[in-house]
């Protein structure tokens, strides 16, 4: 397993206004691996993964403390450039949000956006993260056309080539299969795995066969809390911490 | 959804339980008609046995439907595992009682040999490993559960006694070789017992711990 570290937190708490929604957390993302976060609703764990590529920056009155090392580089830096960030480190939304626009302009548009003109540089990376996001055989033959005519997970899968296309080394994924019915959420759990070799990917579930599914590990939040964080063979048979366990099977509150 | 899953998880253990104080009864039984020499209690355990086969197989099944309706995870998981082999584990001992009962039928047709070793004894200790696994399900007690699998040498030591003492007997007494044989597979059957005892005793560890302890990775005191 690949031990190598791409993204550390260290001491992390995030505020909106006076709410303490992370509490001190310590985590490290190793590199080429999928890390699940798991844990109930306003837990903190979407809070943690936009903090990640700095989106809460754009939700007024929030402060964020501690650092994020991006390979070593603290991306909470007030000279780090967001922009550059983000194309780093992408996101997939929990809802497809295609773009109104044709399905290679939805594909096009990072690249457009970081000023990329070159028409043979951007078909290619257009059609090569359509391939790897699995939707290139089911739309090459109607690439021009709207991507709203598209399905729920053709939709889901195009947020993630539009994600790819800019060549980010780290993947977020907010609840990206929970709209989707369990054909689609299959295909984009395989897409995960394939995506693996090539990126780094944080994914938040409610889903908890999901995240024993798809990831290599899991971390479960609790109360704005980071609680445990294993290799999720260990977590979903023995946990370390009664709370963890109490959560997966069920036993809540 | 949780509150139907536990009910079900619940309903499955008491199954266990119901399951392993009829096998411990039968395994008292057949051991009490060394002594007796009850042919009555003989017959029974061999033929009421296909009731147990038949309770092992809903429990079974019963396990396998929760797991694919409510895909359990941790201590669940490991509950329903540990069921699954356990509920195995007690299907065996009663088929080690039908053996035993089976031996018995043919000792119990000779008369009475004079003869030192004490199978009640033996037998008791078995039918105490057992009970003391079944107690250690019932109340997750992690310390019973590695007496049990510490306990078992001394059932191991008492089957080659018997071993032994029958080797002797045979050469005193060859006229009833048949009678020794079977008199000495009883043996055999009752160190049986115990192994499943340990088996079960190793379950409930896993169930506890989440450490597989079979095969020598276990650490006993």
């Amino acid at each position: 397993m690949n031990e190598a570290v791409k993204i550390s937190t260290q001491h992390l708490s995030f505020y909106y206004g006076d709410f303490l929604a992370l509490n001190d957390i310590c985590l490290e993302i190793r590199e080429n691996q999928v890390t699940a976060l798991i844990g109930p609703s306003g837990c903190g764990k979407s809070t943690y993964l936009r903090c990640l590529n700095r989106m809460n920056d754009l939700i007024a009155r929030t402060r964020t403390e501690g650092t994020i090392l991006l390979d070593g580089k603290n991306i909470l830096d007030p000279n780090q450039d967001v922009v550059s960030l983000r194309s780093r480190v992408g996101m997939v939304f929990q809802k497809p949000n295609p773009f109104p626009k044709s399905i290679f302009e939805n594909v096009a548009y990072g690249l457009r956006v970081n000023g990329i003109r070159d028409r043979a540089y951007i078909a290619d990376r257009v059609e090569g993260s359509l391939k790897q996001a699995a939707l290139w055989n089911e739309v090459k033959d109607r690439i021009s056309e709207s991507a709203l005519g598209l399905s729920g997970g053709q939709q889901q899968r195009l947020c993630i080539a539009r994600a790819l296309a800019v060549s980010p080394e780290v993947l977020l994924m907010d609840e990206p299969a929970s709209a989707l019915d369990p054909i689609s959420t299959q295909k984009i759990e395989e897409l995960i795995h394939e995506l693996k070799t090539r990126y780094t990917i944080i994914i938040v579930t409610h889903n908890m066969q999901q995240a024993a599914r798809v990831s290599d590990i899991t971390a479960f939040f609790y109360v704005g809390k980071l609680i445990e964080v294993g290799e999720t063979d260990t977590i979903f048979t023995r946990p370390g911490i009664k709370q963890t366990e109490d959560y997966i099977t069920g036993r809540f509150g | 959804m949780p509150k139907r899953f536990h009910r079900e998880l619940e309903k499955i253990k008491k199954r266990i339980l119901s399951l392993g104080a009829l096998v411990e009864d039968r395994v008292h039984k057949v051991i009490s008609a060394i002594e007796t020499r009850d042919i009555g209690i003989v017959r029974w355990v061999v033929e009421s046995d296909p009731e147990i086969d038949a309770i092992e197989v809903e429990i079974e099944e019963e396990c396998l439907k929760i797991m694919a309706l409510h895909q359990p995870v941790a201590v669940d998981l490991r509950f329903l595992i540990a069921v699954i082999k356990i509920n195995n584990d007690l299907e065996r001992i009663a088929d080690e009682a039908v053996n035993i009962a089976e031996r018995l039928t043919i000792v119990l047709r000779h008369p009475r040999q004079e003869f030192t070793f004490d199978y009640s004894m033996m037998a008791g200790k078995a039918e105490n490993l057992l009970k003391m696994s079944l107690d250690s399900l019932v109340n997750l007690d992690l310390n019973l559960a590695r007496e049990v699998i510490s306990l078992d040498d001394e059932i191991d030591q008492l089957d080659h006694r018997a071993y032994d003492e029958i080797k002797e007997a045979m050469q005193k007494n060859p006229a009833y070789m048949g009678y020794w044989i079977n008199l000495f597979s009883v043996s055999r059957h009752i160190e049986r017992i115990a192994d499943h005892a340990v088996n079960i005793a190793e379950e409930v560890i896993y169930l506890i711990e989440g450490e597989i302890v079979r095969h020598g990775f276990c650490k006993v005191p």
